[in-house]
């Protein structure tokens, strides 16, 4: 479990529109990186370029390669589908299914490809990624009814469970919080910092307390102006970024001066 | 001062909203009073039925005895077209809603939505002059074949006026509901849960099934539904195609009726007793079309907890 992600000469296309221009990016396993940027300047679409979700949209397209532990995501004969089971990925808004109890939620990865699984070991994954993201207890007298009925905090942990129920590599976090009220935001936190001894977190956020609270490193995405492309500013550690950037922009974003 | 603010009328926008629900109210009303007229209709004419000599019933033996056969018959024909038309119906809208590229898929919606404006006498005349004689050499092989399967038991009619025929006949007309509600719905699946599934490695077919179909399937049960009520109580087509008769097993023989079609061909020359006789058949066909809707709403309605609307 757990991978190095390398990101060389990154183009992301929607159409004829860049939207993201020439990311260069390492990002370590077992450690947790945060996108930060004002809105629009292309993290999230960046984001969904590290597990093939960008393509998802009609007419999106990248350039340039995606190395999960050296092999290139984007190579001709990868299936996207093998490259989403490895990385996982939770959304901004809570989405579990609304038609599956807490329980076939937790399952609904592993029962893909027709993935036979038993009673009891179905039973002990299910207590073992609920665990995993916090909602054991919350939870554990209810796995039969519909996981719409949680809270948003607890559907977006029910989120977190669905994707480590699979083991992938990699997490990726679009904005996970931004939904939530801040002690559910306080728990998914927590829960990140814990994820981070198994797997590698990618999180974007528009929080960057929240950024400077669980990153160990951020990389800083901004955009010159509209329709121009968004562009990785300055990327380092998390202290780094926050006390002395080396890049101006980055100072003027993280001080609260624009954006 | 500010008691009389508050208890001020703003007259225009007041009145504009009285008349509204009034106008609202009174379309309800209309409903139920059409609703209840016909119903009463059904009732009062159907009457003498119940007080008559079962030997005065055509057939001779009672109006139960009339009515049991063509309503067999009514169900039988509606279930073979929903048979068919559910999973093409299913098939097609999300062939047009997940799978066609976009120019496509909506050239082919407005070809679906073409078959629904056909009238009925055309797909009649339609099954009776062109699909039914080529499936009567099928229906000759089945016969040959599987004939020991009683639906499919010999002697295969010649000109393939069969029950088989007015069943498919029945599918293509109901074809275009079921595929134009279904494919609506399918558009509505929220985006969120489609990528949930994607994200988590999910391939097309997975994520429709795990996204797609969940959120769907109260919309394909009342598309279904919808279909089968056309079906049930669809007249023309069946009059022209089917070679009616007595009630057999065999889908390909000659024989079997339907209740609409059965009104159709004998209310013409029907009086007195017999005109009963016929408006008591719709009087049935009126209760089965209800007792299969509150049937679909009641499964709707079980699984409401999971429907995603809570």
């Amino acid at each position: 479990m757990s991978k190095r992600i390398d990101v060389k000469d990154l183009n992301v296309y929607y159409s004829k529109f860049l939207a993201v221009e020439g990311v260069n990016i390492e990002i370590k396993p077992r450690s947790v990186t945060a996108f930060i940027g004002p809105s629009g300047c292309g993290k999230s679409t960046f984001l969904r370029t590290l597990n093939r979700m960008h393509e998802v949209i009609p007419g999106a397209r990248v350039e340039g390669e995606v190395l999960l532990d050296g092999d290139n995501l984007y190579d001709q004969n990868v299936d996207p589908v093998n490259v989403r089971s490895q990385i996982g990925m939770v959304f901004q808004r809570p989405n579990p299914f609304p038609t599956m109890s807490i329980r076939d939620n937790v399952l609904a990865g592993v029962k893909l490809n027709n993935k036979r699984i038993s009673r009891s070991d179905a039973d002990n994954l299910v207590e073992k990624s609920l665990r995993g993201a916090n909602l054991w207890n919350e939870v554990k007298d209810r796995l039969d009814r519909p996981g719409s009925g949680l809270s948003g905090g607890q559907q977006q942990r029910l989120c977190i469970a669905r994707a480590i129920a699979v083991s992938p590599e990699v997490i990726l976090m679009d904005e996970p919080c931004s939904a939530l009220d801040p002690i559910s935001t306080l728990a998914i936190e927590d829960l990140i910092n814990e994820l981070k001894n198994d797997y590698t977190v990618v999180i974007v956020t528009h929080n960057m307390q929240q950024a400077a609270r669980v990153s160990d490193k951020t990389a800083f995405f901004n955009i010159a102006g509209t329709g121009k492309p968004g562009k990785l500013i300055e990327y380092g550690e998390t202290a780094t970024i926050f006390s002395k950037p080396t890049v101006k922009a980055t100072e003027d974003y993280v001080s609260g001066r624009f954006g | 001062m500010s008691t009389t603010t508050l208890t001020e009328t703003r007259g225009a926008g007041q009145s504009g909203d009285k008349i509204f629900s009034g106008a609202t109210l009174a379309a309800g009303c209309l409903i139920l009073a059409v609703l209840f007229s016909v119903a009463m209709f059904l009732l009062v004419q159907a009457l003498p039925v119940a007080g008559a000599d079962p030997a005065e019933i055509t057939g001779g033996e009672g109006f139960s005895t009339y009515i049991f056969p063509i309503v067999i018959g009514t169900v039988v024909a509606a279930a073979i077209a929903l048979l068919i038309a559910t999973p093409l119906g299913i098939g097609v809208a999300l062939f047009i809603s997940h799978y066609a590229p976009r120019r496509l898929a909506q050239s082919f919606g407005y070809v679906i939505d073409l078959l629904a404006a056909i009238p009925s006498v055309v797909y009649g005349a339609w099954g009776y002059a062109v699909l039914a004689p080529e499936l009567a050499k099928g229906y000759a092989w089945l016969a040959e074949n599987l004939g020991w399967i009683p639906i499919f038991e010999g002697p295969a009619s010649q000109t393939g006026r069969t029950m088989l025929t007015a069943g498919i006949v029945l599918a293509v007309m109901v074809l275009p509901i079921i595929t134009s509600l279904s494919r609506e719905i399918f558009l509505q699946t929220p985006n969120l849960h489609e990528e949930a599934a994607l994200a988590m490695g999910a391939t097309r077919w997975e994520m429709i099934r795990m996204a797609v179909l969940p959120f769907a399937r109260p919309g394909i049960i009342s598309a279904a539904m919808l279909g089968l009520g056309r079906a049930l109580g669809e007249t023309m087509a069946v009059a022209l195609v089917l070679s009616g008769g007595a009630l057999t097993a065999s889908l390909i023989a000659s024989g079997n009726q339907t209740i609409a079609a059965e009104i159709a061909l004998n209310f013409p020359e029907a009086f007195g007793l017999r005109l009963s006789e016929l408006i008591a058949a719709g009087l049935v066909l009126f209760v089965i079309t209800l007792a299969v809707n509150m049937v679909a709403r009641w499964i709707i309605t079980r699984h409401k907890e999971f429907s995603g609307a809570n």
